[in-house]
């Protein structure tokens, strides 16, 4: 199989034979066959053959930034629903400043939407914070979702195609791991246009070189590109983080 | 006519499949994976919903997920209206189903979690419950559920003493005369292993044997089409 | 999904709507009064007397019609009957669960009946095969494959072209047998298009046809069943109360979308 090749495969197929080959995520070895095990797209580095799902839930990991829905308070926290079957619990201890246990609702509220980190996942559910930058309440913006194997030709390589994003819409925008986009800018236009060109990044992920194709997509639209003041190099907060494999 | 050169009223041969076959996936955007099935003048359409909380929570298995399916045929996919809602028959075809799909699904990755699986038959000329597996094999691959291989259904059967392939309605139900009809809907993984398998008729070991085989070699081109529409979900 | 409880209606993107629609616009960048793509594709299910799949946006329908002989209602002994369902299949939503029909679908089914029915858009009379004894039934079933809002409307519309395009079985009144495989004359039909047009409220702002998003924020909603302006059938939903100038200026609206929507459907239908 050539290295590097990406090929769509399904359940159940064949993806290359051989007893050097190793079977990575979304892959299992019967005898000398690696197959897959999921519909997606099978790659091989150094031997190492795995699928890069094409759809299927989010999975959580640790370090992921996510958006999230409040759904429950309890006397010491709240259960946010970040699409995950396990509980997502932020406790008072990871807010950026000390809560009081009767005032937890000044904070956030059942209904409220939050960006929220991961910083732990074990038998009981999965541990939340709001203490760095750029997380907490979302107070006014527009959120909507798209498939979460998409999130990362949204960020880009070490957030290239967000940027571009960014600098030709003006909006602050943060993607969450788990498919929920949030996007605030001045005006409802440039949400809307910010909205557009991250479901037509979605639409053609699978495209080779799309990031540099974008600058095109944003000048046929009319678009002019200006250094988002708003995009702060160090906070890889702001575009969602990296997945931590 | 009784001779055992059963001729088929469409002028297929016994063991040709039903045309046209059509297959498209992502059919329903709400769904987490969807498909279209079509064999002949049946039609089929699945949806995925999952894997998702499992409510109510005492349904909940902890150590693996569960594959709950339902099959619906609508009012209007047959010659004389079904009225709505659930019947027997559809109560048993949805059980059929989650047995005929569940061994290839791992479905100990998501305890205390549910994949739901819906299918509505469109139109219906016979081999609804394969056509519905066809297309459920397909939704459950596109909505990334892990699989260790794909199902592929259709059913085999007997038309008076010649074997058969892909009964139409009139086969199934009509066909009367000689040793009548037996209709044998059969589901088989892409590795060869059975897992749904009905009998409705009179039949000796041998040519159930035989026709097993007919039907295997019957689900290898059906997953060829299935593959397909997988493939091609990306413009 | 579980993530889809996200979507049903955080304030953060309630407020975001109200905000756009005070400046004229949508999250999909529709007017308030602009319609999604319509698309029909007839004869969907063969087995149907007529058939119709109705896609407007990503909301996705498909009504078929089925017609038997029976006994006509003991108060209209020469006319036909009409009966028309609605099931919301949990194909088309995450958020429907399974078992007898909720009130959402049982209420789509009125609203069309009834748009249907007081139109007297089919000439029930003409049903009749034997005074008293024997007369056709209608039945007109809806079933959603995909929401993403405003099921009522894309219903209304498929109800209306399946009962253009359907064409009646042959009746052998020796045999008192229907014989399906054989169908040539059109319904009777009168020259109408009753259409449902639904008008949702969200602030001051009049909506059409809303996507999922857009319908759980909007607070009350008005269901007007007319054709070429003349008013057959009405339903508000929801617990908001209207202003009478508000309803006024629904009834406007629906007028104005009747006549974009009969030239859209007369388009698909040819």
């Amino acid at each position: 199989m050539e290295e590097h090749k990406r090929n769509l495969v399904i359940p159940g197929e064949i993806i290359t034979e051989g007893d050097n080959y190793l079977p990575g995520e979304g892959t299992e070895k019967r005898g000398k066959k690696i197959v897959a095990l999921r519909y997606g797209l099978a790659e091989e580095i150094n031997k190492l053959v795995k699928v890069i799902p094409l759809s299927g839930v989010y999975q959580p990991r640790r370090g992921n930034v996510v958006i999230g829905k409040v759904n429950l308070l309890t006397f010491n926290g709240w259960v946010i629903d970040i699409g995950t079957a396990e509980n997502a619990f932020l406790p008072l201890t990871e807010t950026p400043r000390f809560v009081p246990k009767d005032r937890l609702d000044e904070v956030m509220e059942i209904g409220d939407i939050a960006v929220v980190k991961i910083f732990g996942i074990n038998g009981r559910g999965i541990d939340l914070t709001i203490k760095s930058r750029g997380l907490g309440r979302i107070d006014e913006g527009l959120i909507f979702k798209i498939n979460p194997n998409k999130v990362p030709r949204v960020i880009g390589k070490e957030g290239s195609m967000i940027k571009i994003i960014k600098d030709y819409t003006n909006c602050n925008i943060t993607v969450g791991q788990n498919g929920f986009i949030w996007i605030k800018g001045d005006k409802i236009e440039d949400e809307l246009f910010a909205k557009e060109a991250i479901e037509f990044v979605t639409e053609k992920s699978f495209m080779e070189g799309l990031t540099d194709k974008m600058d095109g997509w944003f000048e046929s639209k009319g678009a002019v590109k200006r250094e988002s003041k708003r995009y702060d190099e160090k906070s890889e907060e702001e575009w969602g983080g990296e997945n931590d494999n | 006519m009784t001779t055992k050169g059963y001729v088929r009223k469409d002028g297929r041969k016994n063991d040709e499949l039903r045309s046209p076959i059509k297959a498209e996936v992502g059919v329903i955007p709400n769904a987490d994976g969807s498909a279209m099935f079509q064999i002949g003048k049946t039609i089929a359409i699945a949806a995925v919903y999952g894997p998702k909380k499992m409510h109510p929570q005492h349904s909940q298995d902890p150590e693996k997920g569960t594959l709950r399916c339902t099959y619906n045929m609508n009012s209007f996919s047959v010659e004389e209206r079904i009225k709505p809602g659930p019947s027997r028959r559809s109560t048993e075809i949805s059980k059929i189903t989650e047995w005929a799909l569940e061994p290839t699904l791992m479905l100990d990755k998501f305890p205390n979690m549910v994949v739901d699986v819906h299918i509505n038959i469109i139109q219906a000329d016979a081999g609804t419950r394969c056509a519905g597996i066809n297309a459920a094999s397909m939704a459950l691959a596109h909505a990334g559920i892990p699989m260790r291989d794909m199902v592929s259904s259709i059913s085999v059967g007997k038309i008076d003493k010649s074997l058969v392939l892909d009964l139409d309605k009139y086969e199934d139900s009509e066909f009367d005369e000689g040793e009548g009809s037996t209709d044998i809907p059969v589901s088989i993984t892409h590795s060869g292993e059975i897992t749904h398998l009905q009998l409705d008729g009179k039949i000796s070991k041998e040519q159930l044997m035989e026709v097993i085989e007919m039907a295997k070699k019957a689900c290898n081109e059906i997953y060829e089409i299935q593959k397909k529409a997988l493939k091609e979900a990306l413009k | 999904m579980s993530g889809e409880e996200i979507e049903v209606t955080p304030k953060v993107t309630e407020e975001r709507i109200r905000k756009y629609l005070e400046q004229g616009k949508r999250f999909d960048g529709r007017e308030l009064d602009g319609f999604r793509k319509l698309t029909i594709e007839k004869g969907i299910s063969k087995n149907a007397e007529g058939s119709v799949r109705v896609k407007l946006g990503k909301t996705d329908v498909i009504v078929g019609i089925k017609m038997d002989v029976g006994t006509p209602y003991p108060d209209s002994p020469d006319k036909g009957n009409l009966m028309v369902t609605a099931e919301l299949l949990p194909l088309s939503s995450s958020r429907i669960e399974l078992g007898p029909p909720k009130f959402d679908a049982i209420e789509i089914g009125r609203v069309i009946d009834r748009g249907i029915r007081e139109s007297k858009i089919i000439e029930l009379e003409k049903l009749c095969i034997k005074e008293g004894e024997k007369v056709w039934t209608v039945f007109i079933d809806i079933y959603s494959l995909n929401d993403d809002g405003n099921l009522i409307d894309a219903a209304g519309i498929g109800a209306v072209a399946a009962l253009k395009i359907a064409k009646i079985p042959k009746y052998d009144e020796k045999e008192e047998k229907v014989i399906y495989s054989e169908r040539d004359k059109s319904i009777p039909l009168r020259k109408i298009s009753p259409f449902a047009i639904t008008i949702h409220k969200i602030g001051n702002n009049l909506i059409v046809d809303p996507t999922k998003e857009e319908e759980d924020v909007s607070e009350t909603r008005i269901t007007i069943g007319s054709s070429e302006g003349t008013i057959h059938s009405m339903q508000k939903g929801g617990s908001t109360p209207l202003k009478t100038e508000e309803i006024s200026n629904a009834i406007d609206l629906v007028e104005k979308i009747w006549k974009e929507l009969f030239k859209k459907v007369e388009e698909q239908l040819k």
